[in-house]
């Protein structure tokens, strides 16, 4: 059934993912998109166990490489260039749901590109994206969040002149007062205020969770580089997704927020499963924090595996660690 | 805020509603134009009494504060039509001009006669003369007068719904494109584009056309797609003899489009009685330009609703996002060319809207006319500049402020000179002036100055312009603190019986 797994990989490591895909095989529950392709697949891999053996095997690898149940995110052969630079250079690397995984690499590796291919910032020159079992390539930004994969953006990217509170009411999905119509006619706009004056509640909850719930009314433009880092996380669980990608997430954050930051996301990842992909600077943070890490290098995955693993890995450190620590 | 909340806790002060109307106050709603209008009246009235005066005192004083209302509003419809867009929603419009002329023009296909009185002149659709015959026929329990003057109405407003969706179609062909590049494309679209629409208005070709030629084919006996002449008028200008002011001067006179071959009405009869008689002592062209002058002060009033309709609803909050960053706006989810292609449609209906109040009230127009000028363009910015991008309360005090104070002011000023100060022959160049300042005789300079003031107020809008910008960039409320959102935001209490949030606080409208 594994046909992603690293060759890096120790088989210790691997037997414990087959354990966790057959326990998330069982999620139908859960009724979306994905889990229904992973069924799909996994028929397709149960009739490939006929007598055309090469060939079916093949196909078969082919189908779940495709859409294996326990995947968040895989990318495959990811390019992007620049006129002739190659920032990023045929990347792979997938993300198992409900993981903390992070993505390193020295300055330059190409990592927030990657994050804006992935998100329909950039469009990429070559390669796939899968979110959730569907292909995303090339999707424009809005669609990729509206499918619950939401991105934080390197350099605080805050409304400036909204307030927080504003910040926080625009990103959930579905609001029925996004349309003109219901916005203004009359009759429509009970629905609209309806729903808004339920999204207050939540956004007020959230607010408090990252504890700037004093700062609710503040233009987003007067707070501190650390505190637009908390409202940018905020805002977009917000849209409740179920991945996030934070690009460098503690840059220019005090070490005590740090911590809140650091615990937030573990108790949204343990209590929502929800799926993160966080690129760090800060190796030992990486190293502490995620259960995955990929390492990037020049547009490319140098390595990609548990922390442990990865602090060994020689051409990680002749690469990245060599020089930097 | 609203009287459910306070009946809900007892406790809550009763200093509660106070605040409230002082929150409104500062926040600048209604009570901060009124003021700012309250303060240029009573400014003007100054004005008008030091000034030169033909008639009743009380008479000029009316006369001219309606002619600044009037003013006030046509700018306060167009500047709200731009916050829309520039204020709101970041984009860079500079065509306003173009699209109010595309309403003016299409209003005029639609209402001029098909067989226009005055020889040669280009003819129309005769929509609202179509809709009172209609009218005449289908109503006939009704007065004839009556049936066909409602007709009348009725294809005014056609007419007037159709050239909006005319601006607004044109706002949507040059969006499309424009609008998935970055932002100064746009800017340089809608400029080109509106003079574009005013050379192709001055040029022969159009002067009179046919619309649909070889199109037309007969099925069943009936005649299709008839050949149908039509056209701008060109250089020569174009009549708009059924233009909006007509329902209004229908209120006085039985016959509105010649009040003088006609008699008045009885509310014509009363108003004028009171009005034209002292104290008053206005003209009756004045009565009924004060009419339309309240008409338009409604329609002010319609486009100010609309705007904080859409503003304070999660529409105008993704608006207010593509403002600040786009991009930020699309990693939400939200599908921004959709909302920057409907609020810029939304605008240029508005523009053209605006353009059919403001140029069609006099009967005649021509592309030479300024409000179909670039300079149309730049005026409504400053004026909006002023006031305070993203604020709508401050694009009516900014329409205002520039029309009253900017525009009119220096002129007014130069009459109360003319009236007090003797003054022989003004030098003919500044440098005239200022070699004879030099002598310390400041007559000759002022004497410059007065003559040559409708140019010179030109420097005094570019004077207050690099003024708000350097020291107020945000205008006069600007940055204000409008909540985008149909309901309060402000945290509500968790009630043990959880009652609050029934009505989710007040609409904000
Ligand atoms: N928009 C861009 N235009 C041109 N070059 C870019 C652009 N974005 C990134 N690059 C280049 O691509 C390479 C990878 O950049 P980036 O993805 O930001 O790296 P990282 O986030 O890993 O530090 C760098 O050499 C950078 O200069
Ligand atoms: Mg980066």
């Amino acid at each position: 059934m594994r046909t992603v797994s690293d060759p890096d990989r120790p088989a210790a490591a691997d037997g414990g993912t087959d354990a966790e895909e057959s326990v998330d095989v069982e999620d139908p529950a859960d009724g979306d998109g994905p889990t229904a392709g992973a069924t799909g697949a996994a028929e397709e891999a149960g009739g490939g166990t006929d007598p055309a053996a090469g060939t079916a095997d093949s196909a078969t690898e082919e189908a779940a490489r495709e859409t294996p149940p326990s995947l968040s995110l895989q990318v495959d052969g990811l390019e992007k260039y620049f006129g002739g630079l190659a920032a990023v250079d045929g990347a792979s690397f997938v993300v198992e749901e409900g993981s903390l995984t992070g993505l390193i690499g020295p300055n330059g590796a190409g990592k927030s590109t990657t994050f804006n291919c992935i998100t329909g910032v950039h469009e990429p020159d070559g390669g796939t994206v899968v979110f959730e079992g569907q292909d995303i390539t090339g999707f424009r930004p809005h669609e990729v969040a509206n499918r619950g994969l939401v991105r934080t953006f390197q350099i605080a990217r805050e409304l400036e002149e909204m307030t927080l509170l504003e910040n926080l009411m625009l990103a959930p999905r579905g609001q029925v007062g996004e349309k003109l119509t219901s916005a203004v006619m009359p009759g429509l706009r009970g629905r609209v205020r309806e729903q808004e004056a339920d999204m207050v509640d939540r956004v007020w909850e959230t607010l408090e969770l990252f504890e700037i719930d004093h700062l609710a009314e503040e233009h987003a433009g007067n707070l501190s580089g650390g505190q637009r880092k908390l409202l940018e996380l905020a805002r977009a669980l917000m849209l409740e997704p179920s991945m996030m990608l934070l690009d460098e997430p503690f840059a220019g954050v005090n070490p005590s927020l740090e911590e809140k930051l650091l615990d937030r996301i573990h108790q949204l990842k343990d209590e929502q499963g929800l799926t993160f992909l966080i690129v760090e600077h800060d190796m030992d943070l990486i190293m502490k924090h995620c259960e995955h890490v990929i390492v990037m290098h020049q547009g490319t995955v140098l390595a990609e595996g548990p922390p442990a693993e990865i602090r060994e890995n020689e051409r990680v450190i002749d690469a990245y660690l060599g020089d930097e620590v | 805020m609203s009287g459910a909340d306070d009946d809900g806790t007892s406790d809550a002060g009763s200093d509660v509603p106070a605040r409230g109307i002082l929150d409104r106050f500062r926040d600048g709603d209604a009570g901060l134009i009124a003021v700012t209008m309250l303060l240029i009246y009573v400014l003007f009235a100054i004005l008008t009494a030091l000034g030169p005066s033909e008639g009743p005192i009380v008479g000029s004083i009316l006369s001219n504060l309606q002619a600044i209302t009037l003013w006030t509003a046509l700018y306060a419809m167009l500047v709200l039509a731009l916050n829309l867009h520039w204020g709101y929603t970041g984009l860079f419009n500079i065509g306003v001009a173009g699209f109010m002329a595309i309403g003016i023009y299409a209003y005029a296909f639609m209402t001029v006669p098909k067989d226009p009185s005055r020889p040669g002149a280009p003819p129309g659709l005769g929509v609202p003369q179509g809709f009172a015959d209609a009218a005449t026929g289908l109503l006939p329990f009704l007065d004839p007068g009556l049936a066909s003057f409602l007709g009348l109405v009725a294809g005014i407003a056609v007419a007037i719904v159709v050239a909006m969706l005319a601006a607004g179609l044109v706002g949507a062909i040059t969006a499309l494109p424009a609008l998935r590049l970055r932002a100064d494309y746009l800017a340089i679209v809608t400029v080109a584009l509106s003079e574009i629409i005013r050379l192709s208005l001055l040029s022969r070709e159009m002067e009179t056309f046919t619309l649909g030629t070889n199109l037309n084919f007969e099925l069943g006996g009936i005649e299709f797609l008839p050949d149908v002449p039509v056209g701008t008028g060109a250089g020569r200008g174009i009549d708009i003899p059924i233009n909006p002011t007509i329902p209004v001067k229908r209120v006085f006179y039985t016959n509105p489009g010649n009040p003088a071959a006609g008699d008045t009405t009885a509310v014509g009869d009363l108003v004028f009685g009171v009005l034209t008689a002292p104290p008053f002592g206005l003209r009756e062209t004045t009565v009924s330009n004060l009419a339309y002058t309240l008409v338009l002060v409604g329609f002010v009033a319609a486009f100010y609703w609309l705007l904080v309709r859409i503003g304070n609803s999660p529409f105008g909050r993704v608006l207010k996002a593509i403002r600040e960053d786009e991009i930020v706006a699309n990693s939400l989810g939200k599908d921004t060319r959709v909302f920057k292609v409907k609020v810029f449609v939304v605008g240029c209906a508005l523009m053209g809207l605006g353009g059919i109040l403001w140029e069609t009230r006099t009967g005649f127009t021509d592309p030479t006319s300024t409000t179909m000028m670039p300079l149309q363009t730049f005026y409504i910015f400053i004026a909006l500049i002023i006031g305070g991008a993203g604020s709508n309360t401050g694009s009516v005090i900014g329409g205002a402020l520039f029309a009253a104070v900017l525009f009119q002011g220096p002129l007014y000023f130069s009459r109360i000179v003319n009236k007090w100060i003797a003054i022989d022959t003004p030098p003919q160049t500044s440098h005239g002036a200022l070699a004879e300042f030099a002598s310390l005789d400041p007559t000759p300079l002022l004497a410059y100055v007065v003559s040559n003031v409708s140019w010179l107020r030109f420097i005094i809008v570019g004077v207050v312009l690099i003024y708000v910008i350097q020291n107020r960039p945000t205008g006069l409320l600007g940055h204000r603190k409008e909540e985008a959102a149909s309901v309060s935001l402000s945290r509500r209490d968790r009630p043990s019986g959880g009652a609050v949030a029934a009505d989710g606080g007040e609409d904000r409208e």
